[in-house]
């Protein structure tokens, strides 16, 4: 580890928290109706949207309305990135003349990006048209994030409204999200990244004669990339333009265009959390919250950083300690631009937010920074988490906080004035119980099948164990990166990851909105000196606890025979 | 139920068209406009001819050059297919390999320890730097092979460090193709 390398950590730092105000400011203004300086632009449009598509923007949805809304425009928006992907070939856009994409791959893809997922079966250069990319991948990449926005949104109206049936209009909280938030902040940042180096095309990959062998050929790949990479990363989708994702120099190629893609997918998960202080009238909370994710997220990068810095023990006469000019430690699937320090934050900030974007190979990380990064992913997408689902997987955290401080005491618990009562809890347990059920049933299966399972490793012992696992957390999770050796672009995995991407965004979406949909239903009761304030530090440290044990309970067995083993054998100098 | 999937068709569509199709060609349009060297990939051309970008890796194996980090990416330097190695820590395969290079290294090089850039595959396969270690190494072999004087070697590479950016991001870097472009015109 270097001072620079902690320095980066602090500057990261000191921007994304000055932007937690006026971002959270922002968004609540947008999501609340209220106007804002983009109105005289975007108000026209924003009406035109409505009836195009025929939306009542003044009609207020109960909880079962909303719901759904989010199925059917997550259903009717995939069935139309499976048709584009199958009919590639018959569209415009497509200079490489690519065919169709094979019904599986195309079924997980779709599921993929309609998940904010970006799980990616497939190297992206050569199987997807650009047409495919623009409006079958990159509209997702707004969609699912406006998805996850609004039903945040809608939990943050449940718990502040009194005695309602409704909870808001989901087309509404949609169209308000793409236009004032996402889409003039990704045309100002697609143009930064191409300021950096990104390229922005439509022409047909290029030809080019090496310097050293003229006669031999490199084809370059390029395309609409920064547009892609904008909205990819604002959102929290992560699906690369190129396989290698953000460590291709064609999507990240300075250590500044790094920095502004790591602020990017925190930004809007930070911001949301001030968002629900300022909607709920107790500002404290929203800081609180902020301050439980901040510290997950700062022991996640020192842990990985610490264990990326090191020499690997089994190789010798390398030069593997950090200087001003050779940043040493473990660089297989690193870049040079980036270093251990910068890729260790990259790697840290991905797996918290379920973004799944990467600037390293997390298959070659060590066996502890791999460990760290899927844990990330395993305690919910919750240190800040997805745009919008962070806020709503975490405040079903903060739900089961209240509860055990309630049990604790012997009291009804409330919460920012709510009585949380048995349908909360349970549908919040339902919500929390249906994540590890899918990661350790479908791992156990494809685990102990050699045929369907096995067959794709990369790597064997321990870490073998750790690809499969890997893959179906991040499929769960909606994170979508990889440990990108197992091949998963099989029909089993396909398939499975697939069901796997939906049940673990929409199965889990809809006890969130029935929690708002009841809390919305509740009077509002004063605070009594019963009441568990949860706008201070003891909370915060009650709420790093029920994410900690909760993922340590579910997983450790897991955990304990992939990585931990790999670290212990690999001390004891054993390589598979 | 009905007037749900009647939206949501209407509201994809007209959505896919703004944001899918809208968005992104403002953005080519624009970026076509003000930045088209960066818009176009970064090309580089000598006589008339795209030799690579200055983004990307390619691959260099004669004495006489700078050699760029080894590549994952397909069969090497495959810029239509980028990638990682994805070997484990505790992968046979990898440790054999990077300790197989290191000391064929050393053996070429006695007394040098070797850069680990230079026996570790890139995330992309197509990095197009080196960190300046692994530069100031290969000088030696370059200036055998050119019979250039290696102390003017090295001051290239020197004149090549990018440090990092705004003196705080990322690590130092040298571009290999940007100091082999400049190599081929020093004279003896």
């Amino acid at each position: 580890m270097s001072a620079n390398g902690w320095l980066q950590f602090a500057l990261f730092s000191v921007i994304l928290l000055a932007s937690v105000r006026p971002v959270g400011i922002y968004l609540a203004r947008v999501l609340e109706g209220e106007r804002t300086w983009l109105d005289r632009v975007l108000h026209p449009i924003e009406r035109l949207i409505y009836k195009l598509s025929g939306v009542d923007s003044a009609h207020e949805m109960n909880w079962r309305e909303y719901a759904f809304a989010v199925l059917g425009f997550s259903a009717v928006s995939m069935v139309l990135t499976y048709a584009i992907e199958r009919l590639q070939q018959f569209l415009p856009f497509n200079p490489q003349g690519l065919a169709a994409v094979g019904p599986d791959l195309a079924w997980n893809t779709a599921a993929s990006f309609t998940t904010n997922t970006n799980w990616q079966s497939y190297v992206p250069e050569t199987t997807m048209s650009y047409f495919t990319q623009m409006v079958g991948l990159a509209y997702h990449n707004f969609g699912s994030a406006a998805v996850g926005i609004a039903v945040a949104v809608a939990l943050i109206r449940g718990i502040k409204r009194t005695t309602s049936t409704t909870i808001g209009n989901f087309w509404v909280d949609m169209t308000r999200t793409f236009l004032y938030v996402l889409v003039p902040a990704s045309l100002v940042y697609a143009l930064l990244l191409v300021g950096q180096g990104v390229p922005q095309n439509l022409k047909a990959y290029t030809t080019a004669h090496p310097l050293e062998q003229p006669k031999q050929t490199q084809t370059i790949a390029q395309g609409p990339v920064a547009s892609q990479e904008a909205i990819k990363m604002l959102g929290t989708n992560g699906g690369g333009f190129f396989n290698a994702n953000s460590a291709h120099p064609f999507e990240n190629p300075t250590p500044l265009s790094n920095l502004l893609q790591m602020l990017s997918i925190f930004i809007i998960p930070a911001g949301l959390t001030y968002t629900l202080g300022r909607m709920t009238g107790s500002p404290g909370h929203g800081w609180a919250v902020l301050a439980a994710m901040f510290v997950l997220f700062t022991a996640g990068f020192a842990t990985v950083y610490w264990a990326e810095a090191h020499p690997h023990a089994l190789i010798h006469g390398a030069a593997q300690t950090a200087t001003l000019t050779a940043p040493g430690g473990n660089m297989e699937g690193k870049e040079v631009r980036n270093g251990i320090a910068a890729s260790s934050l990259f790697a840290t900030i991905t797996t918290d937010a379920s973004c799944g974007a990467v600037t390293s190979m997390h298959d070659s990380l060590t066996p502890l920074g791999g460990m760290v990064v899927l844990i990330n992913i395993m305690m919910g997408e919750v240190v800040f988490g997805g745009v919008g689902s962070g806020l709503y997987g975490i405040l079903i955290m903060v739900v089961l906080a209240v509860f055990i401080a309630g049990l604790m005491v012997g009291r009804t618990p409330e919460y920012l004035g709510k009585k949380i009562e048995a349908y909360d809890v349970k549908m919040s347990m339902l919500y929390v119980l249906i994540f590890p059920l899918i990661i350790l049933a479908f791992t156990a299966v494809f685990v102990l099948s050699p045929t369907i399972g096995l067959s794709s490793l990369a790597n064997q012992g321990p870490h073998g164990l750790t690809e499969i696992l890997y893959a179906y957390t991040s499929g769960a999770g909606n994170n979508g990166s990889a440990f990108a050796g197992l091949n998963a672009n099989t029909w089993w995995y396909n398939v499975m990851l697939g069901w796997t991407m939906l049940a673990g965004r929409l199965l889990m979406m809809i006890p969130v909105l029935a929690l708002a949909g009841n809390l919305a239903s509740k009077k509002s009761v004063p605070p009594s000196p019963g009441t568990f304030p949860v706008n201070t530090g003891l909370f915060a440290t009650l709420l790093v606890g029920v994410i900690v044990i909760l993922s340590a309970l579910t997983f450790f067995p897991a955990l304990s025979l992939g990585p931990i083993l790999e670290h212990l054998v690999l001390k004891a100098g054993q390589v598979f | 139920m009905h007037s749900v999937w009647k939206t949501s068709i209407r509201y994809t569509l007209v959505t896919a068209v703004l944001l899918g199709l809208g968005y992104p060609l403002v953005v080519t349009g624009i970026a076509g406009v003000l930045l088209p060297h960066k818009a176009g990939g970064s090309l580089i051309l000598k006589d008339g001819q795209v030799i690579g970008s200055e983004l990307l890796a390619q691959s260099f194996t004669s004495d006489r050059y700078f050699h760029p980090r080894p590549s994952a990416a397909g069969s090497g330097y495959d810029a239509s297919a980028s990638g990682g190695s994805n070997l484990a820590q505790s992968s046979k395969t990898l440790v054999d390999r990077i300790q197989g290079s290191i000391d064929k290294l050393s053996a070429e090089n006695p007394g040098l320890p070797v850069p680990i850039d230079m026996v570790t595959t890139s995330a992309s396969g197509l990095d197009p730097d080196v960190t300046p270690d692994n530069a100031i190494f290969q000088a030696r072999r370059i200036s055998k092979a050119r019979g250039i004087d290696e102390d003017r070697i090295r001051k290239l590479v020197q004149q090549h460090v990018i440090s990092r950016q705004l003196g705080v991001l990322g690590e130092a870097r040298v571009n290999v193709l940007e100091l082999n472009l400049d190599l081929d015109k020093m004279t003896k």
